[in-house]
């Protein structure tokens, strides 16, 4: 096939697959659903490397609203809870109990901080195992008195560090997930910034999983990736490109289950606006969990999980033995 | 002359450091070297200085499994390539690459065996194959492992030995990590237990999912288990690392582990423990 041919295959095959996008209640009430549907159309003509980019900078952009500012904007009666119970409070992930709407909600989410001090305080976002420890303890709360579990995820990824190590960060990671794969609660988490690897993940394991426009989620960070395989971190933007952590490809391949708009040029813009619709996302992924009980709902959760990813049998492998 | 000169110069400057390619049959620690049959009889153990060569998985297998009692499992499943992954050489090209040179179909492989008349799943995985890395594919095989092994009622053996996530996937390969995470939530509310062997190196994706989530978890000596390495850690946070930062040693020491065995010893100690666990 030419390759102008090839890409307007592939142009019709995503606008095919745009207009089945899940439009959530947020789009509809702000008009929003017009400019999003109009930017992703522009998204899928163009060469989409730029667009991939432009993702990963407003995704790390030093004003976007991080999960304190949506926690302030979104709930009510707000009480952060600390502590792991065993040995620190980890200011990376923050906890707490709040109201949503009506509803009291048990919420973890990665804080990165605004100036240098809080920066350091919060190691930018990125938990020790003691704070995922954290997490777990506020999810027991949740599941003892039947609260849901909203989680929002932010982070470079999960700390690097010798302590972190030491106190287990592999377990600690493992068993944050398998915790919310046992909750009998419904659980929301959102994509609010960066979607880092393994830090990410480990609260991420969600009844429904929605992702901002302009967030990405990502198996490793560009300039890992870049280090890795191209052994050069500068290659970061030709690793993005070729890894795709961009909203609209976790959308297509089945990761995440809804793209949450963000107000125009990106949530950094408008704090206000940017959670309001995040506020409606979520109250309506958690009231289509409402009726449905908590055995199928951990069910449903994990036999969602188990069918992700692509793989080829035999018969079509790219090189059959 | 000059010209040579000069050329000879700016090679020298620019000269990568010797690459430190050693025969896969030389111990990287002492640099004694075994026949194949030689490794093959110490079990990949270098007879010198006691360093735990990389097993092969079927080797592995062979070794666990009574004789002919090896029934492999979900042989079918291969990587795929969702996203057209290219970086210096197309995915495809690696994959094929990795199967010629171990002559497996993904860096995991599945079956049911008997381990000293237990009857057992057995999941263990292959560094040689792309570095051990977990895709969609070695996700699926082993989340069918657990099925097979909850299906039967029969302990899980799973060994360890992966960099992690792999990245030609991206994402996918992320989401391996919840999709194993519920294959053994599965199995445990199944009643059936797992027991893990970390095998040099269990990093990252893997040790963030189902290797650490074995009811009894041993070690390999000398293994590297962390999810960051040392040179990231490092080259992150500047900090100094302990002698041992990341090895299986550190990891006994502050908890993560409940033994470390030379590759001798493991087998009558899985056997033994698979006594205590059958009903």
């Amino acid at each position: 096939m030419t390759p102008s041919g090839d890409a307007e295959l592939r142009l019709r095959e995503r606008l095919g697959r745009l207009s089945a996008l899940p439009l959530l209640r947020g789009a509809r009430v702000s008009g929003e659903a017009v400019r999003l549907r109009r930017q992703l159309e522009r998204l899928a003509a163009d060469t989409t490397d730029e667009d991939i980019w432009r993702s990963v900078e407003l995704a790390r952009h030093a004003d976007r609203p991080y999960t304190m500012d949506y926690v302030e904007r979104i709930l009510d009666d707000w009480v952060e809870l600390h502590g792991d119970r065993s040995r620190a409070d980890d200011g990376a992930l923050v906890t707490g109990l709040g109201k949503l709407d009506d509803r009291t909600v048990a919420l973890v989410g990665h804080q990165k901080g605004r100036d240098v001090k809080e920066r350091l305080d919060r190691q930018f976002g990125m938990a020790y195992p003691e704070g995922y420890q954290k997490a777990a303890r506020v999810m027991e709360i949740a599941e003892r008195f039947g609260f849901p579990v909203v989680s929002l995820v932010d982070t470079p990824g999960a700390y690097p560090g010798v302590a972190a190590e030491q106190h287990g960060q592999g377990g600690a990671i493992a068993r944050s997930q398998a915790r919310m794969a046992r909750l009998t609660v419904p659980s929301v988490a959102c994509i609010v910034g960066e979607g880092g690897s393994g830090g990410a993940i480990a609260i991420a394991l969600a009844d429904r999983v929605l992702m901002q426009e302009n967030a990405i989620y990502s198996v490793i960070t560009p300039e890992g990736c870049a280090a890795i395989l191209w052994r050069d971190a500068g290659e970061a933007r030709k690793a993005a490109a070729a890894f795709k952590p961009d909203a609209l490809h976790c959308l297509e391949l089945g990761v995440v289950d809804a793209v949450v708009p963000e107000p125009a040029g990106g949530a950094q813009n408008d704090h206000d606006a940017a959670a309001k619709l995040l506020k409606a996302a979520l109250a309506e992924s958690l009231e289509s969990l409402d009726d449905v009980p908590g055995d199928e709902l951990r069910r449903s959760r994990r036999a969602k999980f188990r069918r992700m990813g692509v793989f080829a049998t035999a018969e079509n492998a790219v090189f059959p033995n | 002359m000059a010209e040579a000169r000069i050329d000879v110069q700016v090679e020298h400057k620019h000269a990568p450091p010797p690459p430190e390619r050693k025969h896969p049959n030389t111990c990287p620690k002492c640099a004694s070297h075994y026949r194949d049959d030689e490794l093959a009889e110490a079990l990949y153990v270098c007879a010198h200085c006691g360093h735990h060569l990389p097993m092969p998985a079927r080797a592995r297998i062979e070794w666990l499994a009574d004789d002919e009692s090896f029934v492999e499992e979900a042989t079918d499943v291969r990587s795929d390539d969702p996203l057209a992954f290219f970086d210096l050489r197309p995915y495809a090209e690696r994959l094929a690459e990795a199967e010629l040179n171990t002559g497996l179909g993904e860096a995991i492989v599945v079956g049911q065996a008997t381990l000293d008349e237990h009857p057992v799943e057995l999941a263990v995985m292959d560094f040689a194959f792309m570095g051990g890395s977990m895709g969609s594919a070695v996700g699926e095989k082993f989340a069918r492992a657990c099925d097979s092994a909850a299906e039967r009622g029969v302990p899980l053996v799973s060994v360890t030995a992966s960099g992690g996530a792999r990245m030609q996937e991206g994402i996918l390969s992320l989401m391996q990590l919840p999709k194993t995470v519920c294959a053994v939530e599965e199995l445990h509310d199944a009643g059936v237990p797992m027991l893990t062997v970390m095998a040099h190196p269990t990093t990252a994706g893997v040790l963030a999912s189902f290797a650490s989530l074995g009811d009894v978890t041993i070690a390999e000596p000398g293994a590297l288990i962390a999810f960051t390495g040392p040179r990231v850690v490092q080259q992150t946070t500047r900090e100094k690392l302990p002698v041992d930062f990341g090895l299986a040693e550190q990891n006994l020491r502050f908890g993560h582990l409940d033994a470390i065995l030379p590759r001798g010893e493991q087998r009558p100690y899985l056997s033994r423990v698979l006594r205590l666990f059958a009903r």
